[in-house]
């Protein structure tokens, strides 16, 4: 499925849905806006993990630690050093690295079920602290920002209060964030972390340290988790203990499975396909994770690729057959 | 180049290696020879690290490197190819090499994409096809070039001709022998008859310990050992 270069088609199918995401806000109703900026927020927080679970083949359960660092950290920088946002945003990507840095250096000697729950195990601790550490985190009621700053760009400024704005500013944050993951995956150290998946032994064969690579994955993940919990962090208006709580790490897990690990855009679909099944079911009943199961259960079962992998190994299982 | 002095290595409980050592000279492809199970791939092991002598120790170009991890190892000039040449099958040919590539060592010409590829014409035209989808001979091609994309100063090939046709054996060996002057070889090898034909020196080995060592010419016609120990 991967092909060393981009076809023109699927640089075309990406124009149109960028150009459709962009142009959303215009004539979505505001909710929907809301909904919509959470998922963008919540793939690139997924995107991130499956640079571990689907690259490397580490499956991160504390991946929220370092989701709730960013946002603290951007919390943080707003309530007490005054920061701008993109300053902000900085902040929470420079400490989410810095925790990634120091979890990882203690995690990345074990993998499969002992390396997650080793970071389960520092995943839960990060929460207590968060909970507990009331003079810096203000405890369970999180640290509410009163004002999220302006967004400035050069000369010009506006206020991200406006959802349409704030749905535009968390795309284009999500953006970046998706083209360095993708340079990530796409440069030499990416096919050194396919390799890791494959077989660790025969990495070391070829020269790599197999620790040092997995470390520099984890960091780059945190870093990416980091900038999208100081985006939810902004969005929200608040840090609470609850981003840090195992189980919201276990969201980027449910939408990676859904979507697919082995495919870069997995992980933001299933995080689409996550939304859009409980804003549908919610109408309905508040057991909403009854349904969340139904669907989950079956995909492991049958579509272990997920549900874009399977799509796209249908496709191109077919344009195979048709020459 | 290299020198194992008195290695001993144990598997779990299971005492593999009991005192084994050996030496290969610059320019030159020494072969270790034995019957299955008599130690020859835990040699290999145990030289690059893999499986880390518990006693003795493995001297290269003059640096201790036993007790060293194997990536260390590797970096520092020694090239493996295991022994079921297991290479990355999700890789294309192209990115197998990429991700085996480490700099070029002074005094030796490097290995480049395009060096590799002269070497081994077979592979230039599978470049973009992924490693898994290969044939065993390809897939053995493909090991020995990704140790070259490493740019070794010493080449350790773990059963080069396990399961591969006569014709890609006789052309494995016209590589290996043309590779020698610059690179020498350490091999195992369970076919004698290929051994000789382009080594130049040959240890025996068996239940762990050398039996034998000495010129290929004298080893290949002495009846005696190889009844005894290697059962050709």
């Amino acid at each position: 499925m991967r092909t060393s270069s981009l076809s023109a088609g699927r640089l075309g199918f990406g124009a149109v849905l960028l150009l459709l995401l962009v142009l959303c806000p215009f004539f979505l109703p505001i909710y929907w806006t809301l909904i919509l900026t959470e998922i963008l927020i919540m793939a690139l927080f997924a995107m991130s993990f499956n640079l571990l679970l689907g690259y490397t083949g580490l499956l991160s359960f504390g991946q929220a630690g370092m989701f709730g660092a960013g946002a603290y950290a951007a919390a943080l920088a707003i309530l007490k050093g005054g920061l701008s946002l993109w300053l902000a945003l900085a902040a929470g990507v420079f400490t989410a690295a810095l925790v990634a840095l120091v979890i990882g250096y203690l995690c990345v000697r074990r993998d499969e079920i002992y390396f997650a729950m080793i970071t389960l195990g520092f995943g839960m601790m990060l929460y207590t602290v968060a909970h507990n550490w009331i003079e810096l985190t203000g405890g369970s009621d999180g640290l509410p920002l009163p004002a999220v700053p302006p967004l400035t760009f050069f000369a010009w400024e506006v206020s991200l209060f406006d959802p349409r704005w704030m749905y535009l500013f968390v795309l284009a944050v999500t953006l970046l964030g998706t083209l360095v993951l993708w340079r990530v995956v796409r440069s030499p150290f990416g096919l050194l972390l396919t390799a890791i998946r494959e077989n660790r032994d025969r990495l070391a064969f070829v020269g790599a340290s197999v620790q040092n690579i997995r470390l520099a994955a984890f960091v780059i993940a945190g870093a990416i988790s980091g900038l999208a919990g100081a985006l939810f962090c902004l969005f929200n208006n608040m840090a609470t203990p609850d981003f840090l709580h195992w189980g919201f790490s276990a969201k980027p897990v449910l939408m990676t499975i859904l979507g697919g690990a082995g495919v870069f855009l997995g992980p933001a679909f299933g995080a689409a396909v996550f939304f859009a099944l409980e804003q549908a079911t919610i109408q309905i009943t508040e057991n909403w994770m009854i349904v969340l199961g139904a669907v989950l259960i079956p995909v492991v079962i049958f579509f272990p690729r997920g549900i874009l992998g399977t799509i796209l190994h249908r496709l191109s299982a077919g344009r195979r057959k048709t020459p | 180049m290299l020198e194992v002095r008195d290695i001993h290595v144990y598997y779990g409980d299971s005492y593999i290696l009991q005192g084994v050592s050996l030496t290969v000279h610059p320019g030159e492809i020494v072969c270790l020879l034995g019957r299955n199970g008599a130690g020859k791939t835990t040699t290999m092991r145990g030289i690059l690290g893999y499986n880390p002598p518990a006693a003795g120790e493995v001297l290269f170009e003059g640096t201790r490197i036993s007790g060293r991890p194997v990536y260390e190892n590797v970096c520092r000039g020694i090239g493996y190819v295991p022994e079921d040449r297991r290479i990355f099958s999700d890789l294309t040919v192209e990115e197998n090499l990429e991700v085996a590539s480490l700099k070029p060592r002074p005094g030796l010409a490097p290995w480049t994409m395009a060096r590799i590829f002269e070497t081994f014409p077979l592979l230039a035209r599978l470049r973009r096809h992924k490693g898994g989808a290969l044939s065993g001979g390809e897939q053995q091609m493909l090991a020995i070039a990704r140790a070259l994309a490493g740019n070794p100063k010493l080449l350790l090939l773990d059963e080069p001709c396990e399961g591969l046709a006569p014709v890609i054996v006789e052309s494995l060996g016209d590589i290996i022998a043309g590779l020698k002057a610059e690179i020498p070889v350490l091999m195992t090898e369970q076919n004698a008859h290929f051994a000789f034909g382009i080594s130049d020196r040959g240890y025996v080995i068996d239940k762990g310990r050398v039996r034998y060592e000495g010129p290929i010419t004298e080893l290949a016609s002495n009846r005696d050992i190889q009844d005894r120990y290697l059962a050709v």
